[in-house]
């Protein structure tokens, strides 16, 4: 084999870079996120349930939310009908954050563990943006 | 940390190539599925743009509406009159501040006759209009230029005639500033948040890079409002909004009784703003 040292010098390097995150964060803790849904406004719901279904929305609410943008912006669409018949005003600001004040407890947790960043906020007021007017 | 985001890269790129071939997938079997339907039901492919067409702005609750204002520009008398408009307007809708002309920010603005009517070189004209500010905000256009240059359509024509604007969408390139006749459009050079003197908690503000300017207050029609600035004059009815194709509306019934005029008619953009000018005194 010509250059053999070379080439298995080069390997271990490669195997050793591309492993490197694994190995590093063996035995380190990556607590799951906990989520908080203690806000007032939910305290007081009978039924304590979203616009649709607890797993649509932990799977689905990225979706949806494009498609309340679509429906309030561009087509002036602004009453959303669930699943089940209900209906319910179309606004992140007004609806979603009524009951879910409490952002950082709730938004950002998940966000943050999976190191997705949104640009909702950059024009949309936070509950405590709203408390800072 | 690095490790999760290592396994996001990968799932990203492994959800990206399924998505690929999922969609290439249902694509084309539902375009051979209304093809072959179509086909046989010897009809050729009429069925088939339906199919394709069936989210068209028509389809909107909005069709057949037509929103319109009229300024009574002699009813502005004080200068508390104009201001009454313009800070009912922009404390609603979360518009800066930011104290000087150059990064100045406003849906709806004093602004004097020969800025307002250029077109209007006449020597001598009324002292008094000669001297007047107009009351000026976007014209919402029938036929829009900002519309026509906006590469993202950020800026849009809804059915119902109002020019909105989806800050979504904004990649701030500003073709529609250079674009509008009016400079009814303002960008936002700076982060506009610090310089709100009192949020409303019910509208969004804008982020930095995007263009902003009046949006009829789409939102308040919606839950059957009238615009913040015609309620905020509605004492005396120095602006009057409503549908022009409704006969009976206000506007209608005003526009036909008061000779009105548009801002640079000869462009041809169709304005919805109308100004009454020469209306004798009757208060
Ligand atoms: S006034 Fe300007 S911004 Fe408004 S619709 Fe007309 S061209 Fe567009
Ligand atoms: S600045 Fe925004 S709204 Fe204006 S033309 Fe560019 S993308 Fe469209």
């Amino acid at each position: 084999m010509y250059n053999g040292s070379k080439i298995i010098a080069g390997l271990i390097i490669f195997v050793a870079l591309a492993t490197f995150p694994f190995l590093y964060n063996i035995g380190k803790v990556n607590a799951k996120p906990e989520l908080k849904i203690d806000t007032p406004v939910i305290e007081q719901l009978k039924e304590k349930e979203c616009v649709e279904s607890e797993e649509f929305m932990k799977a689905k609410h990225m979706q949806l939310l494009n498609r309340w943008r679509d429906m309030a912006v561009r087509d002036g669409e602004r009453v959303y009908v669930n699943s089940k018949g209900e209906k319910y005003e179309i606004s992140l600001q007004n609806t979603c954050l009524k009951c879910h004040s409490n952002k950082k407890e709730f938004c950002d947790k998940c966000h943050n563990y999976m190191s997705v960043k949104t640009h909702c906020w950059d024009c949309h007021l936070t509950s405590e943006e709203k408390q800072k007017t | 940390m690095e490790f999760l985001l290592y396994i996001r890269v990968i799932r990203i790129f492994v959800k990206f190539v399924f998505n690929v071939l999922e969609n290439m997938e249902t694509n084309r079997r539902q375009f051979l599925k209304i093809f072959g339907i179509s086909t046989l039901s010897g009809l050729g492919s009429i069925p088939a743009i339906w199919a394709f067409t069936q989210h068209s702005a028509l389809s909107t609750q909005h069709f057949g509406k037509r929103w319109a204002m009229v300024v009574d520009i002699k009813k502005f008398k004080t200068e508390d009159d104009y201001k009454k408009c313009i800070d009912a307007c922009h404390s609603v809708h979360n518009v800066p501040d930011f104290g000087n002309p150059k990064d100045e920010v406003k849906w709806i603005w004093k602004m004097p006759y020969k800025n307002t009517f250029p077109e209007q070189e006449d020597d001598y004209i009324s002292g008094e209009m000669k001297n007047m500010p107009f009351t000026v905000l976007c014209n919402h256009c029938k036929n829009p230029p900002c519309v026509r240059v906006c590469p993202t359509k950020a800026t849009f024509k809804r059915a119902d005639g109002i020019v909105a604007m989806d800050y979504h969408r904004c990649i701030g390139c500003r073709f529609c500033m250079a674009a509008c006749p009016y400079g009814s459009r303002s960008f936002n050079f700076r982060d506009p948040r610090p310089f709100i003197k009192e949020k409303n908690s019910e509208y969004p503000t804008r982020a930095k890079g995007v263009v902003e300017k009046c949006n009829f207050c789409e939102e308040r029609l919606s839950k059957g409002l009238q615009p913040a600035c015609v309620e905020a004059c509605k004492d005396n009815k120095a602006l009057i909004f409503g549908d022009l194709n409704d006969p009976d509306s206000e506007v209608r019934k005003v526009l036909e009784t008061n000779y009105t005029i548009r801002r640079k008619p000869e462009l041809g953009t169709q304005p919805g703003v109308y100004y009454i000018v020469g209306a004798k005194e009757d208060v």
